[in-house]
This record gives C-alpha cells, structure tokens and sequence, in this order.
C-alpha cells in the first residue's frame, strides 16, 4: 500500500497557553516513532547543553527565540501517520498575543483537539478558542483535559471541568465529539488506555484521532467557482482562453450553461483544460481548473461561476456578518478597509454595529463604537462595489472574507444576510440583461485593438453653464479628426425618445432617467465608442446608479467649474474654464495618461 | 480525492493567486527536485504555459550536471530564465573552497547576498536569449515585489513556521514572531512599498510527496538524483564540495520512492547531507531570516 491511497486529515491542538498542546504533540510522536532517527536524542542533546531539563515540547519548538520565551508562536504543521491514515498536526498558540497565529493555524483544520489544563481548569482562552473554531468552521471538536497527573489523577476534578465546559459549547452550538483525560507528560491514554485512571475506559486519543471524518467537499452544493483569471497565453499558437479558478463547491460538465456573478452574463462550457492529464468532462469541489466557453464573454477575476437552473449567489454592496478582529488598530467606522472574498476584493466601510461579543465569556455589549483586538462581533459593512457571495448557514466556502487594514489581514468573516441597497433595483435588470444578452462574435479585445482605442464614457459634469457642452462637443470633434470612433451625447437628447414615455410622469424618474443613460451608454460602448456625455451635478449616487451598468473602469468622470456642489468622486477637476479648447486638451491628456487613447512620446 | 491530488490543488491555487496579485513576480529555480516540481506545478497552473520569469542563483560551485540540465528545460519549456551571482565574492575568492570562508560564511555571500541583490535588481543579472540559446546581460533592474519560492514545512524547525504568502521587509527580514493571519485561502497580497513577498506553494508537501508526485507526473529530474552505478546518489542537491552524496542504489524514480517509504532513509533526516545545517546549531533559522531559502 502506498501513502497517498490513504486519506489525510488535518488536526488542530488549540487551548490556553501552558495548559501543554506542545507537550501533547511532542508525545505523540514519539510514542508512536514517528521522529526521524536521531531528532529526539538532538533535542535531548540541545536541553543538557543549555543546562534544561527536557521537556517533550522542545520537539516542536525548533526555533530559538520560541524556546527562550517559552510559548509557541505559530501554528507549526507536524506530519505523522497511523496505520489507518496520515495526519498533519498544526499546533495553535494559546498565548493571546498570537490569537492570528491560532487561527492561522486553526482555519486550515479539519478537527480540533481543545486541551484544557485539568490543574488551572477552564481559562480564557479555553472559551476564546472554542468559540473561535465554531467563527472558522470546524466542526469536530474533542476535548483533552491534560495534566491530569498533576490533579492525582482525580476523576472528581476531570468531571467537573469536563461539565464546566461542556455548557460553555452548547452555549455556541458546539456539540463535543469527546472528552478525554489525559498527561502529556506522562503519556497516559495518549496510545495506550492509562492503568492510572482505570475509571476511564473510553477511547484513547489515537483511536480518537482515527475517528474523526475527513471533511466533506461540499459536493451536492450549487456549483462555484471563483474566478481567479482568465488566461489568454498566445505562446505556441495557443488560442485558448481559459476561464481559471479552483471549484469552491459542486460540479460542472462539459455542455453545462454557466452564469457568472455579479455581472449576470452566460454562456455554455466547451471544454475543460488542463495540463498533462487525461481530457476531463467534468470538475468537482476542491479541483484547480479552468474551461473555455462558447462564447467570448468579458471576465474578470472575481465574478463567480455558477452552473444555470441551481441556487443563484447572492449580489451587493450592503451585509450582515459575523467578524473577528486580530488587527492592531481597531476596526472603526471613519476608514476605509478593503475586504477579499474568494477572488472577489472591493472596499468596505463599517457602518452599524450590531453587538461586540466578549469571545472569552460570552458577554455581550451594544452601543460600541469600535471593535476591538480579539474582539467578535455582528456588524453591518458596505462596499464600494458589488460583489457575488453566499449566506453562511447555506454555503459556508463562499460566505467566507477577510478585511484588509494598512496591507496586513486584520479580521474575518461570515456573511450572515444581504442587505438591500439603492442599487439593488438597477442590479437585478443588469444581470437579467446580461443572462439575456446575446454575444457578438467579435470580441471587446478585438474592437479596441481594431479602433486602438478602449471603450469609455467620459461623463462631464458641473453646475450649469459652466462651459460642459461646448468642451463635450470640442473634445468629439478633436477625438475624431484623429480618427476615433467618438460620439457625443447630450442627456436632453435622451429626454423625448428612450424617455419620451416616463418624461412627464409625476413622481420623480431621475433614477430611471439615470438607469436609461447608463444602458445606451453601455451598448455604445459594448459597440467600441468613446462616448461622451454632459449632465448637470452628478452626485456619488448617481454615479453608483451608473456604475451598476457600466463597468466603472471604463468610466471617467470630468467636473467642471470652480464650485464642486456634490460629494462626486471625480477623475479630473477643470476649475478655471477659459476655452473649449483647453478643457478638451485636458481631457484628452487624461484619457492618454489612462491608456485609452495612444499617447505618442 | 488523494493525497497528491489535494496537495496540487492547492499549490495550483496558489500559484494562481500570487500571478493574479503581483506585478514583478518571479520563480526561484535551484534545479533541485522541490523547485522543479513547483515549476511542473506552474505549466499545470497555466496550462502548459510559464508566464513569469525563473530565476536561479549560480554560486559556481553547482554541480554541473545541474546547470545543463536547467538550460536543457529552459530551452526546452521556453522558460524566461534568468541568473544571478556574487561575482564579487567569487573574483576575490571569498569562498569556502578557496579556503577563505567557513560554510556558513560562504553560503552568506554566494547564497543570501546574491539572491538579495538579483531579486532587487541591484546586481547583475543574465537572462536567457532563446534565439540563441545563450544567456545575456539583462537591461531589467526592476525588482521583484514576489518571490515565489520552494520551501517545504517538514524540512527543518523555522520552515515549518512559514505563511504561503510572507512578508520581507526592506532588509529581507522575516519576524517570525509577528506574522500576519492567513485562512480561508486568503493571502497577504498587499504590502508597503520596499517590501516584497515570499510565496511558498509547495508547503505542505514532504519530501515523499515530492517523490511520488514526480513519480505519478513524470517529471524530469536530474540525474545526480539517481545511483549511477557507483552506489552512491544524492539525496539532496547543493553545491559540489559542501553536498555529499548518499550510499544508494536507487537508480530510478521508483526506486528512490521506495527506499524513501520503507528503506533505510525512511527515519534519516533529508538535510543530513547538508554541511551548513550542522554549523548552525541544528536550525537555519538565522540564515534564513537574512533571505536564505
């Protein structure tokens, strides 16, 4: 038999710190000779040089500055195997100042073993850990009241910790595969039942170990796949354009109608790629694929791949979630902090704080400002674009993102619910657009290298008569005596034909006006144009409503005029209109600097 | 789905990732069989493809066999293969087997220093010319902003404390202690200006893993891996005069998968070979914390 016809599992020890997860481990290890020759009597040799007595943890505290301390600091991966299967042992710091260690450590975990000081009893960080592992997803949890030689091996004491805790669970929903009491130091029920506590005669931790499940690929889920890129290596004649990403959950053949989110566009899979392996039909969860389509939809990295006919993700820019917090500073609501989701990335705000959870004892507190280190909490957050996710009580991998505050991984998350935003009414006819749309054979790529130019609204705003009209129509005329393909369009002409029917309707149809704009301004686009666009004071809303139909990349926005009467996210700032002319060069010097245009050297 | 198969999936996602998120990348190549393997990793990725560049260190003391057998793929995949080394060092001498440098000294300059200063683009650096076949001066000095590397966590003590993704700072420093979070297939893919990352997609493999997977792929190894007929192979590739070969008559992949599993290597540390380890008080840590690999 060879290795890998065997299943491996990964294990987590988390507890507080010195309650002995590393002296666990280190016995293990060695009792059931899995040490490389010569490791043990190395570390022994280390410990009579150092004048210290040897404890089975320095196995596994390689590092020096680890041993000085004395406390682990990371998440170290031991490999060892069992008759029945391989095991990769991450072993959790229990140390609060490494908590983004534990989870580190922990999130990769299959199970866990929570080990609890039988001396010292349940401790801080024997609740924080516990409720840290449910926030992560584990869902095979034991528990190994360690130490016990140094209680006489009181069955009383064992007891009572072991109830203690076991409300603490149920409290989080956290139903314990076991209990077990054990000593690390001495080895007792690690391998072989202890005849030290002949009142227990349940399992032993290995026969433990070997009864925990591999976790199960969410396999008869909705399909998904995060899209990591899309590839287009044209080295060798290679045509192939190849939709990449690993499947998050589900399956996906050949043939299958696949929907991508959150832009809602469709096609049909045409063959599934990979590199020196048999043709493949059919991916499943856990597979790094990619695949081609039928037709050659614009993708970028983020949108989700999802199989037509099964559950849809959700899309939005508005959610409730479940955070922890590891980051230095505090999670606060005047700054802006980016959050990842599977490929997915857009800025987040946090805007309501629902509750702060005291991990360690559950309490919980309202009215806080901030979210604290260590912290968990519920909150509200809301992102600068949409992007596509599941609800975590129903697809757990693709519910999952983490926040980003000054380059470092500070917190992360569970999307509990979607919340509605302004846009949500213009998002759901974009993506019904999108599923519907009927793609052309030649290709966005193809256009702008035809035209040389990529396609772009530019929209100029400002107060009125400011000199908008005169510079759209200069910079038109400007754009195509280079010969671009370039049109100006002014909002009135859309007023008495595309809006004839809602012009003189009562209630205000600004949004519909907007959401009209933005449609014809995505087909002139998807045509290849550069098309410019004049409207009076576009506010940030108004820009969103836009940006739900048009791709904001492809969106420049111009303000013209001294006064800037709304809190619009401009790209250039014309204060001091003198010519058309002037305002035109300026914007087109924008459009070269952006690469949309050639800008000769 | 197998042990393998989980283990490549992963690295394929990784290697995905850092492609995705870093504009300056490269792939350090040493010839051995952990990089190759991540290179393998990398045409699986890109489907047949390797669109970053491969860079390797040229202490000159490699063992020839290693440098035709990386020109030799080079040519072959089309890689975009570049190499850097201490040419000052080795001018002047400074080396171990000139007698002028301990092992750890020596590894310091022709190792760590060139490796610092290729991926920084302050030293030169020799990109191969596929229309010829030979290598060039490069005119490229921009830096690498992501390294992805070919550590594995079960080699010795500090690598088994790395992140996928880690970060360096501006003197390659690494602290250990106070490395950011990494779950849920999330990475550290931003960082300030003047550091860089490391990526290591082959983590969680051991060394057996290794094997089977070339065994399983069918991936090209150089043949100093393999007895030749004189009994004798190495286990792990360095430079000639500080790696010893092993006693081994394991001639083929299989063979060495073999011994690895149930021989008598089966409890023998992979490093044992390796001189600079012993110098250093049983880990690489301080090394390896000045960027050695």
């Amino acid at each position: 038999m060879t290795g890998n016809e065997k299943q491996d599992i990964k294990l987590v020890l988390a507890g507080h710190v010195d309650h002995g997860k590393s002296t666990i481990m280190g016995r293990l290890l060695a009792d059931t000779d899995s040490l490389p020759d010569g490791k043990l009597e190395q570390v022994k040799e280390t410990c009579r040089r150092n004048s210290k007595p040897f404890e089975y943890a320095f196995l596994l505290d390689a590092l020096k500055d680890e041993q000085s301390q004395g406390v682990t600091i990371d998440s170290a991966r031991i490999f060892f195997e069992t008759d029945f299967r391989k095991y990769i042992i991450l072993d959790a710091p229990g140390h609060i100042e490494f908590l983004k260690n534990m989870v580190t450590g922990a999130a990769r975990a299959e199970a866990a073993l929570l080990v609890i000081d039988a001396a010292a009893g349940v401790q801080e960080n024997s609740r924080r850990h516990g409720y840290m592992l449910s926030l992560l997803g584990i869902e095979q949890i034991a528990v190994l009241v360690n130490k016990m030689d140094l209680v006489d091996y009181d069955k009383q004491i064992y007891q009572e910790i072991k109830e203690e805790y076991h409300s603490f669970l149920q409290e989080i929903e956290i139903e314990p595969h076991t209990f077990i009491p054990v000593s690390g130091m001495e080895g007792d029920n690690l391998v072989e039942l202890s005849p030290r506590m002949s009142w227990y005669q349940q399992e032993t931790v290995l026969e433990l170990l070997d009864s925990f499940e591999n976790e199960k690929l969410p396999r008869n889920k909705p399909f998904r796949m995060p899209v990591q890129d899309v590839y287009k290596f044209t080295k060798g004649g290679d045509d192939r354009r190849i939709i990449a990403g690993s499947v998050a959950s589900g399956s996906l053949e050949v043939g299958d109608e696949v929907v991508f989110y959150p832009s809602g566009k469709k096609s049909t899979v045409k063959t599934i790629e990979g590199f020196n392996e048999p043709e493949q039909t059919k991916v499943t969860t856990g597979k790094a694929t990619g695949f081609t389509l039928d037709e050659q939809l614009f993708l970028t990295r983020g949108e989700v791949a999802t199989r037509n006919g099964e559950a849809k993700p959700q899309v939005g820019t508005r959610l409730r979630a479940n955070i922890f917090w590891l980051g230095r500073d505090p999670l606060v609501k005047d700054k802006t902090y980016d959050l990842k989701l599977n490929t997915a990335r857009s800025q987040a705000t946090l805007v309501e704080i629902n509750r702060v959870i005291d991990a360690s004892d559950l309490s919980q507190h309202q009215n806080k400002e901030q979210v604290e280190r260590h912290d968990v909490a519920e909150v509200v957050l809301e992102l600068d674009k949409a992007i596509s996710f599941d609800l975590a009580g129903e697809l757990a991998p693709t519910s999952r993102f983490v926040l980003v505050d000054e380059f470092e991984i500070a917190g992360g998350g569970i999307i509990q619910e979607a919340l509605a935003d302004e846009q949500t009414w213009v998002r759901e006819m974009v993506m019904l657009r999108n599923y519907k749309w009927e793609s052309s054979r030649i290709t966005l790529e193809e256009r702008a290298e035809k035209y040389s130019q990529e396609p772009t609204l530019v929209l100029i705003t400002g107060e009125e008569d400011v000199g908008k009209k005169p510079t759209a129509k200069a910079l038109e005329k400007e754009l195509f005596d280079n010969g671009k393909i370039v049109y100006f369009l002014g909002i009135g002409n859309l007023l008495y034909g595309v809006d004839a029917d809602i012009k003189h309707s009562e209630e205000n149809q600004k949004e519909e006006h907007l959401r009209r704009l933005a449609e014809v301004s995505h087909i002139m686009l998807d045509a290849g144009t550069i098309l410019i666009v004049t409207a009076i004071e576009i506010s940030q809303q108004d820009l969103d409503l836009i940006k739900t139909t048009v791709d904001a990349e492809h969106i420049e926005t111009v303000w013209i005029g001294e006064n800037i009467t709304t809190d619009v996210d401009y790209d250039l700032h014309i204060p001091d209109f003198k010519d058309e002319k002037e305002a035109s060069r300026q914007i087109k010097s924008l459009l070269q600097d952006r690469g949309i245009i050639f800008k000769p050297w | 789905m197998d042990h393998l198969a989980k283990l490549e999936n992963k690295s394929i996602h990784i290697l995905r990732e850092a492609y995705s998120e870093f504009d300056n990348l490269a792939m350090l190549w040493s010839i051995g069989k952990d990089s190759t393997v991540m290179l393998w990793l990398a045409r699986k990725a890109f489907f047949g493809h390797v669109p970053l560049p491969l860079v390797h260190i040229d202490t000159s003391y490699k063992i020839p066999e290693m440098i035709e057998h990386r020109d030799r793929l080079a040519r072959e995949w089309e890689l975009d293969m570049i190499y850097g080394q201490n040419e000052t060092a080795l001018e002047e001498k400074n080396t171990f087997p000139d007698g002028n440098a301990t092992h750890l000294e020596c590894c310091r300059k022709l190792k760590t220093e060139a490796l610092r200063n290729t991926l920084n683009g302050r030293w030169r650096r020799y990109r191969m010319n596929h229309n010829t076949g030979e290598y060039e001066l490069d005119d490229s000095r921009e830096p690498f902003t992501g390294v992805i590397v070919g550590g594995r966590a079960d080699e010795e003590g500090s690598r088994s404390k790395e992140r996928y993704f880690s970060a360096r700072d501006e003197n390659n420093d690494w602290d250990v202690s106070d490395q950011p979070p990494e779950f849920w297939s999330q990475y550290k893919t931003d960082f300030a200006p003047g550091t860089h990352v490391r990526i290591h997609p082959i983590l969680d493999w051991t060394e057996v893993d290794i094997w089977e997977y070339i065994l399983r792929e069918d991936i090209p190894m150089v043949s100093l891996y393999f007895d030749q007929g004189d009994g004798t192979r190495y286990r792990s590739l360095g430079c000639g005069p500080c790696t010893k070969p092993v006693e081994s008559t394991a001639s083929t992949v299989a063979e060495v998968v073999e011994e690895l599993k149930t021989g008598k290597f089966s409890s023998v540390a992979e490093r044992a070979g390796r001189e600079q380890d012993k110098e250093d008080g049983g880990g690489l840590e301080s090394l390896r914390r000045e960027g050695y690999m």
